[in-house]
């Protein structure tokens, strides 16, 4: 049962009272896997990746959130990291990855080119301002240039958190 | 060639533009055989074009200045002497719009092939352009 109490949707569980099964409702063990297992999208774009990436070894470990399984194909994905620089014609790749994603899908902004187009915001004619402006929702963002692993760990923590907290139906 | 300042260590020639092919070619059989940058400065009334060429054996640079008027952007291309000017000038023509007679593959390497402008020129302007703010 202690192991129970440390799941971070224990909240959601109910303990059968002096017995070792658990009640719940299917739908808050589907939310609570849900946000256990967020594989992310082997997808960088500029400087912020490499933080992404030092985010996935072994001295962060995304892996201790289950979102450390970063999927090649978008149709395996749950969330997008859009980590760098959104130039021009990568918009439109990005597009396209994004609608291959399958239902449900997030995507957590990463750095302030993602967030609003950053140091380039100004006097560029190739990049785009922030993945907004393309079109795409975003759930989180993470502001920083480059933010620190641990706050894309913080960054995902929180869309955890909004997943868990999701009402019916999104 | 003219204008070479004797004492500088980086060799630097100003040439017409008709002379470039051929001083390309006295350059590399000169052993100056690397040319690892052709760039472009808009100077507003015309566009400096400038080649760096690179001897490995001398370990010296010349670099070779051209200056094309605005109206009238062709130079002859050196793609059929060094290979790696293949791509530095489809480079220069995205960015600057200079055109490169008897280039293999004259097309833009960086921006959308869609566009028509050239992003480098003083002139540019487009509406996602954001300007600084002046402070
Ligand atoms: S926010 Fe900064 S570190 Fe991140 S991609 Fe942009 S410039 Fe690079």
């Amino acid at each position: 049962m202690a192991v129970i109490e440390k799941i971070p949707a224990s909240g959601l569980i109910e303990k059968f009272p002096g017995g070792g099964i658990v009640l719940t409702t299917g739908e808050s063990v589907l939310k609570w896997s849900k946000a256990s297992s967020l594989w992310p999208l082997t997808f960088g774009l500029a400087c912020c990746a490499f933080e992404m990436i030092a985010a996935g070894a072994s001295r962060f470990d995304i892996d201790r959130f289950g979102a450390g399984v970063f999927r090649a194909s978008p149709r395996q994905c749950d969330v997008m990291i859009v980590a760098g620089t959104i130039c021009i014609k990568m918009g439109d790749c990005m597009k396209r990855l994004y609608a291959q994603m399958p239902e449900p899908k997030y995507v957590i902004a990463m750095g302030n080119c993602a967030v609003s187009g950053g140091i380039f915001y100004h006097d560029t004619y190739s990049v785009v301002k922030g993945t907004e402006s393309l079109g795409i929702p975003v759930d989180v963002h993470i502001p920083g240039c480059p933010p620190r692993p641990e706050n894309l760990l913080f960054g995902l923590m929180k869309l955890q958190e909004k997943i868990r907290n999701e009402k019916r139906g999104r | 060639m003219k204008n070479v300042a004797a004492d500088s260590p980086e060799k630097q020639i100003e040439i017409p533009r008709e002379a470039l092919p051929e001083t390309a070619r006295r350059l590399v059989s000169e052993g100056f055989d690397n040319l690892h940058c052709i760039t472009a400065v808009d100077k507003k009334d015309d566009i400096e074009l400038i080649y760096t060429f690179y001897s490995m054996d001398k370990h010296a640079c010349v670099t070779v200045k051209t200056r094309l008027p605005l109206d009238d952007l062709n130079i002859e291309s050196l793609a059929n002497l060094r290979r790696s000017a293949d791509w530095l000038e489809r480079e220069v023509y995205d960015l600057f719009g200079v055109k490169f007679l008897n280039h293999p593959n004259l097309k833009r390497i960086l921006n959308p092939d869609d566009w028509d402008v050239h992003p480098l020129r003083k002139d540019f302007s487009s509406p996602d352009l954001i300007k600084k703010p002046k402070s």
